[in-house]
């Protein structure tokens, strides 16, 4: 139980992993890129190297920048192990001994599971949509834009029949940009941002005018106001239907209105994936300004474990450009710690880096303050479900606040929320921000769900075939 | 609903597998859950809390809304796995059985 | 909720919000007493939040034939008492007492729990209770999905199971139903026992009752001192799995395995010495799973959705402390790791002595004076 599978396993095979992997190995170590999808790209270059939209007028350029990725990726002789769910990451018991860090990572391939041993590990688990929490969100029919997004990318599937978007965020203006170059419908989109978003985003507009986003952001959205029907300041938002979805009803301007759909698509914006961080022990905090929980990391993406480096959205959200640098970063300095790249060589390796990850965070306050969700968007009313998984209303938990819960992880064993196969990945964020509106206090001060491995799920079966030390049976079977 | 965009469409599907034992088709690397809401599909079970209807939500293997029975095995993300020739896809209702 | 009066003064101070003080705190109020339960926040070492939920008798108290009919009296109130439960806060805790099996993998297992159990009976002061020992044929019909390994087991009808994340819900929901002040984030730092009553030095400002119940887990043995007390716990470690929730198809719980009411089967347990590190193993998780599936093998195709580590609260014998202060009259400690199994008693029979400020004779068997030997000269 010495040896070491590889010197570094990267999770994720998005921007970051993609970059984090090539730049690590091409730096003479061995490298493992894990990655839960068949196909590398994460989900914002999703079936990059197969997708059935051979035209390259509706993924946009954006997209098709992914694909560039790969060639590093396969020169540096990073070894690329798709199909590979990562359930945990834990420093091994063996270590005081041992003298030498090893970190284990349990991995579920085709089926089975096994404990890779590395030396870093470098997370880029990307990220994932914020909850949406209306009423009727959880009806067959609604579904979040990156979910139709992928639909599109994967299976070149765009809706049929009435469809209605709904929300924020740059992700919403970009799928309806696609849709319509792709000759997709769109009844209507309902734009949440909050009009009073303007005022505090004003003073931000001129980082945002050096972003590379710029130029292109304005242009599409010209382009998707000039041909679709948007419909702004939407206040309030359901969905309803019998089973299925039948009807989005909004509120503007205090009236209410009715639109038949079949398929409602929403997006308020992306959130950091942290559930495997938190659970790998990774300190994690509030930002405030994105309303999110973010691991902590140094500017080189480490973490508060050591031999656990983040990288991309997973660490905060930056976007596909930034994150791809970010992974270059954790790359250098898992080499440097690794012995294989002195502190000078890794401090100038990473001045270009460091130089085209601030021109890629250019701007990013700005949208981050333009695009943040309403309050009833993020802290909705009694009767919406939060937790997708066990059913789980608002009213519910804060119910729980009033009998003495003070954050999420008495709720959870109270109500439930966030047991379910989600392990609160749909529910976290608004469970916090309610409790934290509920006691009046900031979400930083409510914290946010202990996590625990495997945080996808693993059959018994494969559990149970685990590599066992004679400590391990003694502690189950001795009794 | 769901369509295929023309051009993609006019190629036509390969994959020919069954949903509750009903001919279905769809394209090489289509997940389940993008064969099934291909196939019109939208809800792909009851839920074991309240029996209430869901279907795919996230595409991307986090919410767990698209479980399915898949060649007789429950509880499985339609989302994480491709649609194979012969497969057997079975929506579900409620807790999941568990097999002899 | 009751508003304490000036400087927070009550009866009763019960320090702990896990399932041992809330069930004290509700029996506690019941008996006319105005309590506040003084808790921790969010993130605190809670046992209450990572057990197995089996109301069990079946096996406990080799050693201490009190003990085995103090969890036996248990048993016999549990149904009372959810239902108790159930006509004040409308929430069913699921309590089912459908009997419990122990399978055993080999004929030496089968035996030493035999063995064990008639050594358990055959103790002076022992209120017999009735058990069996199954062969495989036996056990067969009533656990028809046990595995080939299965030779046989034991059987105690008075062994059964609840939901007792729910349980600690339902008591949160009682006591405050009761009037009990619940204060979380209130950790105590110390307590005085000054003019008859306690001052007790909390995080969150100063807290007067003039009784004290130490209820306080692994905490107990920090603060049982400060009144003359001592409670000499440690923790060990306990891993627990929990998979999805599947259709129901196991009707009765088992010491390792038993499936709860919302269709989840959960999977047990480990005994391993680590202080307060709750970091989980994979192998010990690993060694869990592989003796879960040895027994029933269907399980093996079920998906894990969660797993734990949770520190039970050991004394050296393993058996519980229920002691009052003979130096600081009015202090309580009171501290077992069943806290499930001994909450009827915790409810309705301790709490009631506790107001009534006298434990009686019955509970001198369960002083920590057991633990202080005479050192040899």
């Amino acid at each position: 139980m010495s040896g070491f599978d590889f010197d570094i396993a990267v999770v994720g095979a998005g921007p970051a992993g993609l970059a984090a992997a090539a730049r690590a190995a091409a730096g003479g170590a061995s490298v493992v890129l894990l990655d839960e999808q068949a196909e590398p790209g994460g989900q914002i270059y999703r079936a990059v190297t197969e997708t059935p939209v051979r035209d390259r007028r509706i993924l946009g350029p954006d997209y098709w920048h992914g694909a560039e990725l790969l060639g590093p990726l396969r020169d540096s002789g990073a070894a690329h192990w798709p199909g590979s769910t990562v359930w945990s990451v834990a420093r091994a018991r063996e270590d005081a001994a041992g003298g030498r860090r090893r970190i284990q990572i349990g991995l579920s391939r085709d089926g089975s599971a096994s404990l890779l041993t590395v030396r870093h590990v470098i997370l880029a688990t990307g990220a994932l949509e914020r909850p949406f929490p209306i009423p009727g969100w959880t009806l067959p029919g609604v579904l979040g834009a990156g979910a139709a997004q992928v639909l599109l990318k994967t299976s070149g599937l765009v809706p049929s029949g009435a469809t209605v978007m709904a929300g924020s965020g740059p992700l919403l203006w970009l799928l309806a940009w696609q849709y319509l170059q792709a000759g997709a419908r769109i009844d209507a989109i309902l734009d949440t941002t909050p009009r009073e978003n303007w005022r505090a985003a004003l003073p931000l507009l001129p980082g945002f005018l050096r972003s590379p986003y710029l130029g292109k952001g304005m242009k599409l959205l010209l382009e998707v106001r000039r041909k679709a029907t948007v419909i702004g300041n939407v206040t309030a938002l359901r969905a309803e239907g019998d089973g299925v979805l039948r009807t989005v009803v909004y509120t503007r301007n205090g009236s209410e209105h009715r639109l038949p759909a079949e398929t409602l698509l929403l997006h308020q914006g992306v959130l950091p994936n942290l559930n495997l961080a938190n659970a790998t022990g990774c300190a994690q905090r509030w930002d405030e300004v994105q309303r999110c929980w973010r691991p902590t990391t140094d500017d080189w993406g480490a973490t508060s474990v050591e031999g656990v480096s983040l990288a991309g959205d997973g660490a905060g959200i930056g976007g596909a450009r930034a994150a791809e640098e970010a992974g270059r970063l954790a790359a250098l300095d898992a080499l440097h710690r690794l012995g294989r790249l002195d502190r000078a060589g890794r401090d100038r390796a990473a001045e270009p880096v460091r130089a085209a990850l601030d021109r890629a965070l250019a701007g990013r306050a700005f949208l981050d303050t333009l695009y943040r969700p309403a309050e009833p968007f993020r802290v909705p009313a009694d009767d919406t479900i939060v937790c997708r998984c066990e059913e789980i209303t608002a009213g519910a938990v804060r119910e729980a606040v009033r009998l003495g819960c003070s954050g999420p992880n008495q709720a959870k064993s109270f109500l439930r929320c966030g047991m379910g196969p989600c392990q609160g990945r749909l529910c976290g964020p608004t469970v916090t921000e309610v409790i934290a509106a509920e006691r009046g206090v900031s979400p930083a001060e409510v914290g946010y769900y202990r996590l625990r491995p495997p945080v996808k799920p693993i059959t018994l079966a494969e559990l149970a075939a685990l590599p066992k030390g004679e400590a391990d049976l003694d502690a189950v079977l001795k009794h | 609903m769901f369509r295929r965009l023309p051009e993609i469409a006019a190629a036509g599907d390969a994959i020919g597998f069954t949903i509750d034992g009903r001919p279905a088709s769809a394209r090489a690397g289509d997940s389940v859950a993008a064969a099934l809401l291909a196939n019109g599909v939208t809800a792909c079970r009851k839920t074991p809390v309240s029996g209430a209807a869901r279907g795919p939500y996230c595409m991307m293997g986090v919410c767990f809304d698209c479980l399915v029975t898949i060649d007789g095995v429950g509880n499985r993300q339609g989302c994480q796995v491709r649609v194979a020739d012969g497969m057997a896809v079975e929506t579900q209702d409620g807790k999941r059985e568990v097999e002899l | 909720m009751t508003q304490p009066k000036q400087g927070g003064e009550y009866d009763v101070a019960v320090v702990g919000g896990g399932l041992v003080g809330s069930a004290l705190a509700w029996g506690l109020a019941r008996s006319g007493q105005k309590v506040a339960v003084l808790d921790e926040g969010d993130i605190a070492v809670r046992p209450s939040r990572g057990n197995f939920a089996l109301v069990w008798v079946q096996g406990k108290g080799l050693g201490m034939p009190e003990y085995a009919g103090w969890s036996r009296q248990s048993s016999e109130d549990w149904g009372g008492f959810a239902e108790l439960l159930r006509e004040q806060t409308g929430i069913d805790v699921a309590y089912r007492r459908p009997g419990g099996f122990m399978p055993a993998l080999s004929e030496e297992d089968l035996q030493s729990r035999a063995n064990a159990m008639m050594r358990l009976h055959n103790q002076p002061n022992m209120i017999r209770y009735p058990y069996e020992v199954l062969d495989r044929e036996a056990l067969l019909k009533e656990l028809p999905f046990i595995g080939p390994e299965v030779v046989g087991g034991t059987y105690c009808p008075l062994d059964g199971h609840c939901n007792s994340l729910r349980l600690l819900r339902t008591l949160h929901k009682g006591i405050g139903l009761l009037g009990v002040d619940y204060r979380p984030n209130h950790r105590v730092e110390r307590i005085d026992h000054r003019d008859g009553g306690f001052r007790l030095a909390t995080a969150a400002g100063e807290v007067r009752a003039g009784k004290v119940v130490l209820a306080a887990g692994h905490d107990g043995a920090r603060l049982a001192p400060m009144v003359g007390l001592s409670a000499p716990v440690r923790p060990q470690r306990g891993h627990i799995i929990v998979t999805e929730k599947t259709a129901p198809f196991l009707h009765h719980p088992t010491n390792y395995v038993r499936q709860t009411d919302e269709g989840g089967v959960m999977i047990g347990d480990s005994f391993e010495e680590a202080g307060f590190d709750t970091t989980l193993q994979p192998g010990v998780s690993s060694a869990i799973a592989a003796r879960a599936i040895r027994i029933f093998p269907l399980l093996g195709k079920l998906n894990v959705v969660r797993s734990w580590a949770a520190l039970r609260v050991l004394t050296p014998d393993g058996f519980p402390i229920y002691e009052q202060s003979a130096t600081a009259p009015g202090a309580f400690v009171v501290t077992c790791h069943s806290g499930v199994t001994l909450a009827a008693n915790h409810a309705l029979t301790l709490a009631p002595l506790i107001a009534a400020g006298d434990l009686g004779d019955r509970f001198q068997t369960f002083s920590a004076r057991r633990f202080h030997v005479p050192q040899a000269a």
